[in-house]
């Protein structure tokens, strides 16, 4: 038997977890680089992933299968496709940003207590979530998907609720108050996402015997497996409510403004730039594979519901006074993007969906980690609290500013090319929810330069004229991710390689050809 | 004898001890009840055991005298500190079990 | 020599990389550095273009194929370029422009502390706008399109301390984007309708038509329709012109290069590009040629109401661009001469621009007009060559304007029927209004008293004034000192002046350099095509009722400006004067409409989102909690009651079982 490669990826965070937690209170700084060697660790293992897997080759590779719960016919079946590929170099890629980024979030206020160790906690958290995360990504059986899918959250809201921004305008008590509050909003939502779809998951059992993802999706593409079409739809809903929660789509949102509001700025990208991405994958992978029947029935609604995020979100983000809350808001405008480009059932659409996914990854972190920089030194989210901070610290509002443009889909960045490709993929098939959808990008123009105007421009405030410029390790942090950026821009075939052969089986799955041009070239 | 009369005779010591046990608040009247209700029980099995002429319920009834004395001897230790603490054999006065 | 188009957009965008990121060092020598990349790609344009002449005229097409860029199953996007005589037009005309005001900005902003990043977005406006003329497919014009929207952004808020320029680059952007949403739903149609938006396969050639012609022609008016709403955005067309005008918060020099000579330009040039789809969308060209004739008298009648040298200069862009989108849109009469009036524009405009800065430097980074009068003693080499551009925008026989525009009237005419008549005539308004203001400005600046003496300039009353004093500390010794003083009104340093002689130069000569023997008309002609339509009027006819326009309008204009004294202070004016101050209200409406109404759309938004979709949320969780917060009275910890509930229990639990045995 080969090196479980993918058992590696998963296990090498969570043995880094283990390993930081365990660090002596006084050895702060070693839990810190021990944090930081992991996530590095698993990022080799992610690139080693990249190479081995071959885009022409089978749909899951690197597969992996162990019997477990053998009463229930539950294994531990691991497998990529290339959509999971790519996701998880994502999830590898930004770990050691986000906790670069954080590295004094959660030094202690005071040092008097031996055993006191949030900066061990922190870490050790965030390299939890990333484990997480990734097996999410690799499993192709059901219910190992759903557990954690689920255990998830439990690192989450330790992270939302536990560990918050410094300074806040309101005072310590009042942050408390507010911080528990969003971290039991996150834990409520999604455990009610997760509670439905533990129904729909044992639904599927009754119905198929089993929770291989793969021998059910094989067995409902053959026609071996029927299922009632009320079953299949009801399945379905079980499975979308939970991702829809947790991606999230209009009108389950609203536990993500408080969340990203309320948590470090590092714990907010945790959160929309790489746990949502497994809702979102989740749709693609098992809501489109396992339930293709119900998923076309559903299309129309859940297009409806996208758009309206779409546009909803990015109004909400205009009217926001709050930096943090404004990006929250504008990610689920691009949420809805993404599963608009599901949905739309064409493979630009869908391949778009998963390039958004990771450009929207790179994109929301460069913007959210600049804001997080900008906030810790006035120590105020208010937008109103800021303003002509160009002038004194030049280097920090232009990386701003291209997180800004990244976040509008400037061609040239990374989102534009998922964006117009999710765009020209719906149009082709639903015109007028492509029509409304395109005023998204006006939108998103108006939220980003009316953020960036009112903090960056105008005459200098008195309480931002001694803001220090970017310092050496975050401009570390955010040069990288802008790099990646204009690189996926100008140059986003690596991805689209592997990401569109899974894409065209995907689309077969749901039996859906893509529209064909009205003008066919004369050959 | 008719068999059945004991069964009655049993239903009304366990209602007896059932009713005390609602309405007293001495622990050791209530804890005396439980007893009353237990051997009405015993009284039952062994009643049940002529009736339908095997040992069963007379082996039950063993085990059962067996289960009461060792509740005998956890129950009044129970009282006899809750007495020390409270000074009082009330149990209304023991009512931390509330939300 | 294909290898030679990626180098020519490599240039610019080298400089622009090395200037943003490579930080203070360069501070030195930044400014040369994008001053000779400019120049670089200007020359590797002429070293093409003797290229392209050296061929037959019917392939003097080269491509490029760089990589593929989004290659999605069923969409192919590629980075690959295409240099025709209509780019390469383009590519002499952004590349030498582009020079010079790189030149002109050495001198224009020497005492701004930031003026390697100016450099550096220069430099970055310069590779987008050329990759926007070069590019082979929509997709990758796209990404040349917003890129020169982000150069304009970022150029109109130069000054970003000042709140009104930050304010007129996101109003720039933003209304740019409304256009780009157009150009986006364009290429979507194309996508779906053709499965490609590929130039080659699309667009076709002379010989073989391309996939265009398969179409419905609805979906071609569609098509045509969405691409109009990008060029009106690009090109400050009405309904979305409103930017422009603001857009002069920015340095003289980028007003002179993007928002003249070669930026705004980009609408017509996509419209001429896509002439093979316009000529298949009659529906579609109607309503360009209308909106070039409205935005023609609109912008000229707003240029006629401006004391503010350079939004009068703005209003006379506007309506320049009018009379090109008018020509695009007769289609193959027109195609032409809207590209040779592009071209003769960006000369004389930018020149004007340039000679509009070269006085404000002059006099304190004033701008408005009333504060000026008599500057022609004083700045002789400015004088001269604004001068020559005046002639040549108004259409003085012989200079560039005269060809050029007489040929757009004529068109127009020559369109037929009623449409004709009324396109040709507003046309021949235009041309007497353009003569009116630019006499206006004419006079206001170089004749006349001297109104700037015995008063400081900068007054409260100029809030749009242009502070070179950007930034404190150097630029103040130069500018910002003087500012409250009696202004001294000076010529302008050599590298200032020698841009504007040379574009003065190509005001003069260049319209009739293309004109004799119809060079351009044959040059561009395989690209666009031509016919001649039959006019109801002769060309001379033309010519001689321009003309007498041409002479009631500057007649109007000196007995108003040139006989009598020009006030400091602006009469009230008619209610057209006022209205045309205010941009004819399009901002009013904007602002009432859009601004105000978006504002409490979102505010409401936000209002629904706390209350009624969080409401949901949080009701159902108080809800719950109320209930168990009832639930737990029950549980009141007295054993007694625990007992009963146990009885009733085993009590209901027995009664049903027998109930059941019953049944």
């Amino acid at each position: 038997m080969s090196f479980p490669l993918l058992t590696a990826t998963a296990a090498l965070p969570a043995i880094g977890a283990i390993a930081t937690a365990a660090v002596p209170a006084a050895r702060r700084n070693a839990a810190k680089a021990l944090a930081l060697f992991f996530s590095l660790a698993t990022l080799v293992l992610a690139i080693v992933i990249l190479v081995r897997f071959d885009p022409d080759g089978d749909r899951y590779q690197l597969t992996e299968s162990r019997s477990w719960i053998a009463e229930f016919g539950v294994r531990y079946e691991l497998g990529v496709d290339g959509i999971a590929v790519a996701l998880i170099a994502l999830t590898a890629l930004l770990i050691p940003f986000i906790i670069l980024a954080g590295w004094h979030d959660a030094d202690p206020l005071e040092t008097g207590n031996k055993r006191w160790r949030p900066t061990q906690g922190f870490f050790a958290l965030i390299l939890a979530v990333e484990a997480m995360v990734i097996i999410s990504f690799e499993a192709t059986d059901v219910f190992l998907f759903y557990i954690f899918f689920e255990a998830m959250l439990i690192p989450m809201y330790f992270l939302i609720g536990g560990f918050g921004d410094r300074a806040h305008e309101h005072g310590e008590e009042t942050a408390a108050t507010q911080r528990s509050y969003a971290a039991v909003k996150f834990l409520l939502y999604n455990l009610a996402g997760g509670l439905i779809m533990l129904a729909a998951v044992i639904g599927l059992y009754v119905v198929a015997g089993n929770f291989s993802l793969t021998e059910i999706a094989e067995a409902r593409a053959n026609g071996s497996l029927d299922m009632a079409t009320n079953t299949e739809r009801w399945l379905f809903l079980g499975f979308f409510f939970a991702f829809a929660v947790k991606a999230p789509l209009w009108p389950l949102h609203t536990w993500l403004p408080n969340a990203m509001g309320e948590s470090t700025t590092p714990v907010a990208v945790l959160i929309t730039a790489v746990v949502d991405k497994v809702g979102t994958f989740a749709m693609l992978r098992f809501c489109l594979q396992l339930f293709p029947e119900a998923s076309k029935w559903a299309t129309p609604a859940i297009l409806v519901l996208a758009v309206i995020s779409i546009i909803y979100g990015a109004l909400l983000a205009v009217g926001q006074r709050d930096i943090k809350r404004l990006v929250a808001y504008a990610s689920i405008s691009h949420f809805g993007f993404i599963i608009m480009g599901i949905f739309a059932m064409t493979s630009q659409g869908q391949s778009g969906a998963t390039l958004y996914m990771v450009n929207h990854g790179i994109s929301t972190a460069a913007l959210m980690l600049v804001a997080g920089f900008l906030i810790s030194r006035r120590g105020s989210r208010l937008i109103a609290d800021y303003g002509g901070v160009q002038k004194v610290a030049p280097v920090l509002a232009g990386t701003f500013l291209i997180g800004g443009l990244a976040t509008l889909s400037l061609p040239g960045l990374a989102p534009f090319v998922s964006e117009f490709l999710v765009l020209a993929g719906t149009f082709s098939r639903y015109p007028v929810i492509g029509i409304i959808a395109t005023f998204g990008i006006v939108l998103a123009a108006l939220y980003t330069l009316v953020l960036y105007q009112r903090t960056m421009t105008g005459p200098v405030k008195p309480e931002v004229a001694a803001m220090p410029d970017l310092r050496a390790r975050e401009l570390l942090v955010v040069a990288p991710l802008i790099v990646v950026l204009i690189f996926l821009g100008v140059y986003p075939k690596p991805v689209t390689d592997i990401v569109d052969p899974a894409v065209k089986q995907t689309l077969s799955d749901v039996h859906k050809k893509d529209p064909q041009p009205e003008v066919e070239a004369a050959k | 004898m008719n068999p059945v009369n004991y069964l009655y005779l049993a239903a009304l010591l366990f209602t007896i001890g059932a009713t005390g046990v609602l309405i007293r608040r001495n622990a050791i009247v209530v804890f005396m009840c439980i007893e009353l209700m237990l051997n009405a029980c015993n009284l039952a099995f062994v009643a049940f055991s002529r009736m339908h002429g095997n040992l069963d319920g007379q082996i039950i009834a063993f085990f059962t005298m067996v289960v009461a004395a060792a509740e005998v001897v956890v129950g009044l230790a129970i009282i006899v500190s809750l007495f020390r603490s409270r000074h009082s054999a009330s149990v209304d006065d023991a009512s931390l079990m509330k939300l | 020599m294909e290898n030679l188009i990626a180098l020519l957009i490599a240039a610019p965008l080298l400089g622009a990389a090395v200037l943003l990121v490579g930080g203070r060092r360069l501070d030195a020598v930044g400014h040369w550095l994008g001053t000779l990349l400019a120049a670089t790609s200007f020359v590797i344009g002429l070293v093409l273009f003797a290229d392209l002449l050296g061929k037959d005229a019917e392939d003097r097409t080269l491509t490029q194929h760089l990589f593929s860029w989004i290659p999605v199953e069923g969409f192919q996007a590629d980075v690959a370029f295409q240099l025709d005589q209509l780019s390469m037009t383009f590519v002499l005309l952004i590349t030498g422009v582009g020079s010079l005001i790189h030149l002109y900005s050495i001198g224009y902003m020497e005492h701004d502390e930031r003026r390697r990043r100016f450099f550096g977005y220069l430099n970055l406006f310069l590779a987008a706008m050329l990759l926007l003329v070069l590019a082979d497919n929509y997709l990758l014009l796209y990404v040349g399109w917003e890129g020169v929207g982000l150069a304009s952004y970022l150029l109109i808020g130069f000054w970003q301390h000042k709140p009104s320029a930050a304010t007129a680059a996101k109003k720039a952007f933003l209304v740019n984007r409304v256009g780009d949403m157009g150009l986006s739903i364009a290429i979507m149609l194309m996508f779906t309708t053709f499965g490609t938006f590929a130039f080659g396969p699309l667009l076709g050639t002379h010989e073989e038509p391309g996939l265009a012609g398969g179409a419905s022609e609805a979906t071609l008016n569609g098509i045509a329709l969405m691409l109009l709403l990008a060029a009106c955005g690009k090109s400050a067309q009405v309904p979305l012109q409103s930017w422009l005008g603001d857009a002069m918060e920015g340095p003289t020099p980028v007003s002179a290069l993007i928002h003249a000579a070669t930026m705004v330009t980009a609408g017509v040039y996509l419209i001429v590009r896509s002439a093979a789809i316009f000529n298949l969308a009659p529906d579609a060209q109607l309503v360009v040629t209308i909106v070039g004739a409205v935005t023609l008298l609109f912008g000229a009648i707003v240029g006629c109401a401006k004391d503010d040298i350079k939004k009068a200069l703005a209003g006379s862009t506007m309506s320049q661009i009018g009379y090109m989108v008018l020509a695009a849109g007769l289609g193959p009469i027109g195609y032409v001469f809207a590209i040779m009036h592009l071209v003769t524009h960006g000369f004389f405009k930018a020149g004007l621009f340039l000679g509009a800065g070269s006085v404000m430097h002059g006099m304190n980074d004033e701008v408005d007009m009333r504060k000026y009068g008599g500057l022609r003693k004083y700045m002789p080499v400015t004088f001269i060559t604004f001068g020559l551009g005046y002639l040549a925008i108004i259409g003085f026989p012989g200079l560039s304007g005269f060809f050029s525009k007489d040929k757009i009237i004529e068109a127009a005419f020559a369109k037929g029927g009623t449409e004709g008549w009324i396109l040709g005539g507003c046309a021949l308004l235009g041309a007497a209004i353009t003569a009116y203001y630019m006499t206006r400005v004419m006079l206001m600046t170089f004749f006349g008293e001297e109104r700037w003496k015995n008063q400081p300039t900068r007054s409260p009353q100029a809030p749009s004034a242009e502070p070179a004093a950007a930034y404190g500390g150097d630029a103040a010794a130069g500018h910002g000192a003087a500012a409250t003083a009696e202004p001294h009104p000076h010529e302008s340093p050599k590298s200032m002046t020698i841009p504007m002689i040379v574009l003065a130069f190509g005001s003069v000569f260049a319209g009739g350099f293309f004109s004799i023997g119809d060079r351009f008309l044959h040059w561009l002609e395989p690209v666009t095509g031509h016919s001649h339509g039959d006019s109801p009027v002769s060309a001379l006819t033309v010519t001689l009722a321009t003309m007498v326009v041409l002479v009631i309008g500057v007649a109007v204009a000196y007995a108003q400006y040139g006989r009598r004294p020009v006030p400091v202070v602006a009469p009230r004016g008619s209610l057209l004067t006022r209205a045309a101050r205010r941009d004819l209200l399009q901002d009013d409406f904007n602002h009432v409409v859009l601004v105000r109404g978006g504002e409490h759309l979102t505010r409401s938004l936000v209002y629904v989102d706390h209350t009624l979709v969080d409401g949901v949320v949080n009701g159902t969780a108080a809800s719950v909690g109320g209930l168990s917060g009832r639930m737990r009275k029950l549980q009141n910890g007295y054993a007694r009651s625990y007992a009963v509930s146990m009885f009733g229990g085993v009590a209901i639990l027995i009664a049903a079982t027998l109930l059941m045995r019953a049944v």
